[in-house]
């Protein structure tokens, strides 16, 4: 395998991981606070929808944004008020976010655009458009740092870097704020926290609100940078590949990150099964590579590599003592 | 609530019987979707053709899950729609069961062939088809290397990818055919982002035509060809609308036809296995404003020639579906 294969299929790997990412760390946000998160597909599939819709209708990626990450946000509101409000089952609610989000796209885009729940394509400045790097043309000729630079850094949309960036600003906002550690506090021993005087309820509702504002992002980034436009059920499994990644880097953002871009590469390279062929010298199944991120769970859970511990007060509605 | 009860029941019964009167035809959608551009999308238009032409409604269902076939196909011969068409191989097994329950009505089956006496079963020679735009592909392409996304990986779709293959090497046997299918799930019908990075990664093998055999997710292969100014190749519909003078052409299967016929038929149509090729313009290749300037007319004699030959017998397109072997492509 030459050089230039591998940096088109990085290239693959880091677009197909993005979605994966913002998803990821919606996942871990919320599940560090104590709210599982199973509608992760739901809120992707749902920003996807409305992001495409009104950057469709009004011809702006930005007010595409705004409404993508709203339809999202109101999801996680449902979310919010059945888990922690009312303290009802956490899995029952994310789940039933997925079937409303699966259900209402499709009806509201054939109501909304009668293209039979799609909506029309984007082009222009509906789409976030690739960005090329400063001095990427120029350094294209330099073998190796050059060709990596302008083949695999450069050329992608916004939210790529956006994506990117969030990681550290996760790290930085869960390990070295002390919003971060009553985040992290909330989702261990709720009690604890609300004994030190602070609100575990608006702790909560506030890791909530950052999932859904995570989540938005990776939808929009599905129909508006990898796509250009809507298709029903075009988030196909990725909320829940993303959950997948959340369990492999065990809560922790780097690994997120991590287990996102391998997940995303076993896409990539099923995309290439004469690559794939060359250097393994077997015919692999493109389906063993989609399979593998669920197999490889299912390896981490049964605790051959190391320990999935979730946070201790995860899924568990909080009551005060009386 | 016992008189609420008696007036929905009798509305019930009403729309029963009235339905059982008209006696209209029915049309099934299969899982891609009415409006998927492609298949079904040529299918709809079909009886919309019908309609408009007679005046007549017609009754329809759009699945959404595979446990709705044969729910969807009893209802409506119970309710006494008749004829009942449906789009896709997969109600080949159920209505192998479900026909010889309903005797009086007659059904229609598109892409399968079912053995009943109640049944017409329309199949296409999307190979003969797929041979034509191979031959405008290898013509069309400057790099001598074109590719082919399929949607679910069934023999149906590597027939398309087999005639495509010889159209291609009948005209550079030199050339490189790249093929992947999309998936292994009737999802694959449906997942726009993982045709558009199947085609960035075949272009990337070098890949500079692409033909998308896949249904809804031939819209992101059409559309990830656009981005990178390459050529693509419709399929079933005509797609050179999508991307005026980036989609090469399409693939015709005149899947409307094969619906408008049965409509017009009606219940008496002619049962058994009807099958459309290229002599009467079942299948062919899509030229219109959109594409007339990518097509010259060298291309355009080169295909009708070759037309002309495989009507005539003279020129005999492999069909993969026969011996489930191709003689272009491995798979």
């Amino acid at each position: 395998m030459d050089y230039l294969t591998l940096l088109q299929i990085l290239d693959t790997t880091v677009r197909l991981a993005t979605p994966l990412l913002f998803a990821c760390l919606a996942g871990l946000v919320s599940e560090r606070a104590g709210i599982f998160d199973i509608g992760l597909e739901g809120k992707l599939l749902m920003s996807a929808f409305f992001s495409a819709a009104v950057a469709a209708t009004t011809g702006s990626v930005w007010a595409g944004l705004a409404a993508g990450v709203g339809a999202s946000l109101v999801l996680s509101a449902i979310h919010g008020l059945a888990s922690i409000t009312f303290r009802g089952n956490q899995l029952i609610s994310g789940v039933a976010i997925n079937f409303l989000a699966s259900g209402l796209t499709v009806l509201i885009a054939q109501d909304w655009f009668g293209q039979g729940g799609r909506t029309p394509s984007l082009s222009g400045d509906a789409r976030f458009n690739e960005i090329t790097l400063p001095f990427a043309q120029s350094l294209s000729g330099l073998p190796y740092a050059g060709q990596g630079y302008t083949e695999l850094i450069s050329g992608h949309s916004l939210l790529v870097y956006v994506g990117l960036l969030t990681v550290p600003l996760i790290w930085w906002m869960l390990y070295r704020t002390r919003f971060g550690l009553r985040l992290r506090a909330v989702g261990e021993n709720p009690a604890a926290v609300d004994t030190a005087g602070v609100s575990v309820l608006r702790l909560r509702y506030t890791a909530v609100a950052i999932a859904g504002v995570l989540c938005g992002l990776g939808g929009v980034y599905l129909a508006t940078g990898l796509q250009a436009g809507f298709v029903k059920e075009m988030s196909s499994g990725r909320g829940y590949i993303a959950l997948a990644a959340l369990i492999f880097a065990k809560w922790r953002p780097w690994y997120a990150l991590f287990a996102c871009l391998l997940f995303g590469f076993f896409q990539a390279l099923s995309f290439r099964p004469d690559v794939v062929e060359r250097v393994a010298r077997i015919d692999i199944p493109g389906q063993f590579l989609d399979a593998l991120p669920y197999i490889l769970t299912v390896v981490i859970l049964a605790g051959f590599v190391g320990k999935a511990i979730p946070p201790r007060a995860g899924g568990e509605p909080y009551v005060k003592e009386r | 609530m016992t008189i609420l009860n008696k007036f929905l029941g009798g509305a019930a019964a009403l729309a029963l019987t009235s339905g059982a009167a008209l006696a209209e035809p029915a049309l099934i959608f299969d899982l891609g979707g009415k409006f998927d551009k492609s298949f079904n999308e040529a299918a709809f238009n079909g009886a919309q053709k019908w309609a408009e032409e007679t005046g007549n409604t017609f009754r329809e269902i759009e699945l959404t899950s595979e446990a709705q076939r044969e729910q969807a196909l009893r209802r409506f011969a119970e309710a006494g729609a008749n004829p009942v068409v449906m789009t896709g191989f997969a109600f080949g097994s159920v209505l192998g069961e479900v026909a010889p329950d309903y005797p009086d009505t007659t059904f229609a089956i598109i892409d399968m062939v079912v053995d009943a006496p109640n049944v017409r079963s329309v199949v296409f020679n999307e190979h003969e088809g797929s041979y034509l735009v191979g031959m405008l592909a290898a013509m069309a392409s400057e790099t001598g290397t074109v590719g082919f996304i399929g949607g679910m990986d069934i023999p149906l779709i590597r027939k398309f990818a087999c005639g495509y293959a010889q159209g291609v090497k009948a005209v550079n046997p030199d050339a490189t055919v790249v093929a992947n299918m999309t998936g292994t799930t009737p999802a694959a019908w449906n997942d726009p982002v993982k045709g558009g990075e199947l085609t960035k990664a075949q272009i990337s093998q070098g890949a500079d035509v692409v033909y998308a055999a896949a249904g809804g997710t031939g819209v992101g292969v059409l559309q990830a060809a656009a981005d990178a100014d390459i050529l693509s190749i419709g399929v079933d519909s005509n797609q050179n609308y999508l991307h005026p003078g980036e989609v090469l052409t399409s693939m015709l299967k005149r899947v409307d036809n094969a619906v408008y016929e049965a409509f017009s038929q009606g219940p008496e149509m002619e049962t058994g296995i009807q099958v459309l090729g290229l002599a009467d313009d079942g299948v062919g290749y899509a030229v219109d404003d959109n594409n007339a300037s990518l097509i010259t007319d060298e291309m355009t004699a080169a295909v009708e020639d070759a037309k002309a030959k495989i009507v005539s017998g003279e020129v005999q397109v492999h069909d993969y579906m026969s011996d489930d072997s191709c003689p272009a492509i491995d798979f």
